[in-house]
């Protein structure tokens, strides 16, 4: 018993922690840096997160704030706000998940059809660029083109004798639009991973679908398609833990007074209660539910993948 | 893709492909879509208000004109908002970089002791965080409210490049050389200095790219934490009040930029904030590429 606890304290070469430190001592002093800002910025405001237990009083600070236990949970949980803003936010986030998900694998389909190289690049250029301009940006485009006395899609509809669309002005014609915005934006750019995977398709499975007769649609879903299944799966996966989430700038960049039915997600709502209203304790519960219901969602994700037999996540 | 091209061209070519035909048509569609927007707000930058209030200008400039430049040009403050964003976006790079070094280049020696754990606190901010407002009491208590530390510091590691370094640095430099560099005397430093770093500067600069574009990207810290102080407003949060939020109520920023239709105004300033991206982009697609599919790979 003895030998054992002393290879335990001392490790199997018979060196102790110490050995191993001044040995690489160099490497430790260079992890100072990171560790010492992910400390800070990143599990400091973990802990951070008790005020959500708390009722916050700037004046008391938070140490001498009172303990409150689940009670502002009960609170937000009691708003009208909470509830929309739950919805909207599985809606917004499980929509967008079925169109910008499904865009690029049909996108790096077609693109892969295209014969001539100089064509396929041109095209992939111009489809990723939306991906590089800010979300504050594409919001003013947005204004400019759909707006509805002066935008250019509006002006070409009254020009061929319609009547003016409200598209960022009316609930659901903003919610359309809002996918739609976010399918141009992230559609070119989601095909990069597509391509990668279905390069690497073996070819001679291509010529064995031609000797059967295959046409061009069937080797597009007897070939192509099951050869990027695994890219898809993985993907699918790591967007469903994404559900409870959401881009604040995204939202924001495209919100406005008129359509506050769908606009009013989670993370607008911690902004709205926590920073313009100051109501900390309500913003940190908020963001804690949303935080751990998310985290939550990954879990049972990477569950699944690994009982489907992928490689999980973790 | 290319094994798949070469093959259908073992089949004799045909005059016309009415599936070659469709495709091509339905690609080029998508495209324009992506570029018609940008050429539609270049033309009304540079057209006369008066076109444009007559909803005449569609992807050619009318009254061709660079007043609304000019104007855009000659306020102090969107110059200065530019300048707040290329010193914020020039320092988070720099601060970046060196993080995500220094955290990677340890973690990847296979002989670090506590090595699992560290890289396990480091992943887990991947997947939870403390949340906005946790956050903004932490900045604010740091003392870092309205100043540009709070856009540099808070978001300085980032877990996900961390991984693409780390993973980068323990497959494309074999441990052997490392090794034969221990033995010749050199020590931790010498070795990163001298054989890591100069080996790893394909993946520094796609990662460097990838901090800097979030960077230059990003208003929502800065609406956070930029409250009073307009002169430290990066330009993309000048952007913000002066074109999104002014959508509403045709009210412009308090500036001086006084135009009779703010349309034009707008759509010069949509340009001007895309051009530093616009200008940079064929030289980084590649690098982007690379990066994503480094990203792709795991371990």
């Amino acid at each position: 018993m003895k030998f054992v606890s002393a290879l335990k304290s001392k490790d199997v070469d018979g060196k102790g922690l110490w050995y191993y430190f001044k040995r690489d001592r160099d490497l430790y002093l260079l992890l100072l840096i990171p560790i010492f800002f992910v400390v800070l910025f990143k599990i400091v405001p973990m802990f951070g997160a008790v005020v959500a237990f708390k009722d916050y009083k700037i004046a008391k600070g938070f140490w001498d704030s009172d303990w409150v236990g689940f009670q502002v949970f009960l609170d937000i949980f009691a708003k009208r706000d909470f509830g929309r803003a739950v919805r909207n936010t599985v809606m917004l986030n499980t929509l967008d998940l079925l169109l910008s998900f499904t865009a690029p694998i049909v996108l790096s389909l077609l693109l892969n059809e295209i014969r001539s190289v100089r064509m396929k690049r041109i095209n992939q250029t111009l489809l990723y660029l939306p991906h590089f301009l800010s979300w504050v940006i594409i919001g003013a485009i947005a204004y400019q083109l759909l707006g509805l006395g002066n935008g250019v899609i509006n002006n070409l509809v009254e020009s061929f004798g319609g009547t003016r669309i409200p598209f960022l002005q009316s609930d659901n014609h903003w919610l359309l639009s809002y996918l739609l915005i976010g399918v141009w934006q992230s559609m070119g750019w989601g095909t990069i991973i597509y391509l990668a995977s279905i390069s690497s398709i073996n070819p001679e499975l291509y010529e064995a679908a031609i000797v059967d007769g295959a046409g061009r649609l069937r080797k597009m879903w007897n070939v192509t398609l099951p050869g990027i299944r695994v890219t898809i799966v993985t993907l699918l996966i790591m967007n469903l833990g994404k559900v409870m989430g959401g881009s604040f700038e995204r939202i924001y960049a495209l919100a406005n007074k008129a359509t506050t039915e769908y606009t009013t997600t989670i993370e607008v709502l911690v902004y709205r209660w926590g920073i313009e209203a100051g109501h900390f304790s309500r913003a940190t519960a908020l963001g804690l539910f949303q935080a751990v219901i998310g985290l939550g969602l990954v879990l049972l994700a990477d569950y699944i993948a690994k009982k489907l037999g992928e490689d999980g996540l973790l | 893709m290319k094994a798949s091209t070469n093959l259908i061209r073992v089949k004799p070519k045909k005059p016309f492909d009415l599936w070659d035909a469709l495709i091509n048509m339905l690609m080029i569609v998508t495209a324009l879509a992506c570029l018609l927007p940008l050429l539609h707000i270049l033309a009304k930058s540079l057209s006369k208000d008066v076109y444009v209030l007559a909803n005449k200008v569609m992807l050619w400039p009318m009254g061709f004109t660079f007043e609304a430049y000019g104007k855009v040009l000659g306020d102090a403050s969107i110059l200065r908002s530019l300048y707040v964003s290329v010193v914020v976006t020039v320092l988070f790079t720099i601060l970046g970089m060196l993080i995500t070094i220094c955290a990677a280049y340890p973690l990847s020696r296979k002989q670090l002791r506590g090595r699992a754990f560290l890289s396990f606190i480091f992943l887990i901010t991947l997947y939870f965080s403390g949340g906005i407002i946790p956050e903004y009491l932490l900045i604010n208590s740091l003392g870092l409210l309205d100043t540009l530390w709070a856009l540099i510091l808070p978001q300085a590691f980032s877990a996900f490049n961390f991984l693409i370094m780390r993973s980068s640095i323990s497959s494309s430099i074999p441990v052997s050389l490392e090794e034969s560099a221990r033995i010749d005397g050199a020590g931790h430093f010498r070795v990163l200095w001298s054989i890591v770093l100069p080996l790893s500067k394909p993946i520094i600069a796609t990662l460097s790219l990838f901090y800097a574009v979030g960077r230059w990207n990003a208003y929502q810290d800065a609406l956070f934490y930029i409250k009073q102080r307009i002169d430290l407003r990066p330009l993309q949060l000048k952007m913000y009040y002066m074109i999104v939020e002014a959508s509403e109520s045709f009210q412009l920023e308090a500036t001086q930029v006084q135009l009779t239709n703010p349309d034009v105004l707008k759509a010069a300033c949509v340009i001007f904030a895309t051009v530093p991206i616009i200008c940079v982009y064929p030289f980084i697609q590649k690098y982007f590429v690379n990066g994503v599919m480094l990203g792709a790979v795991k371990e």
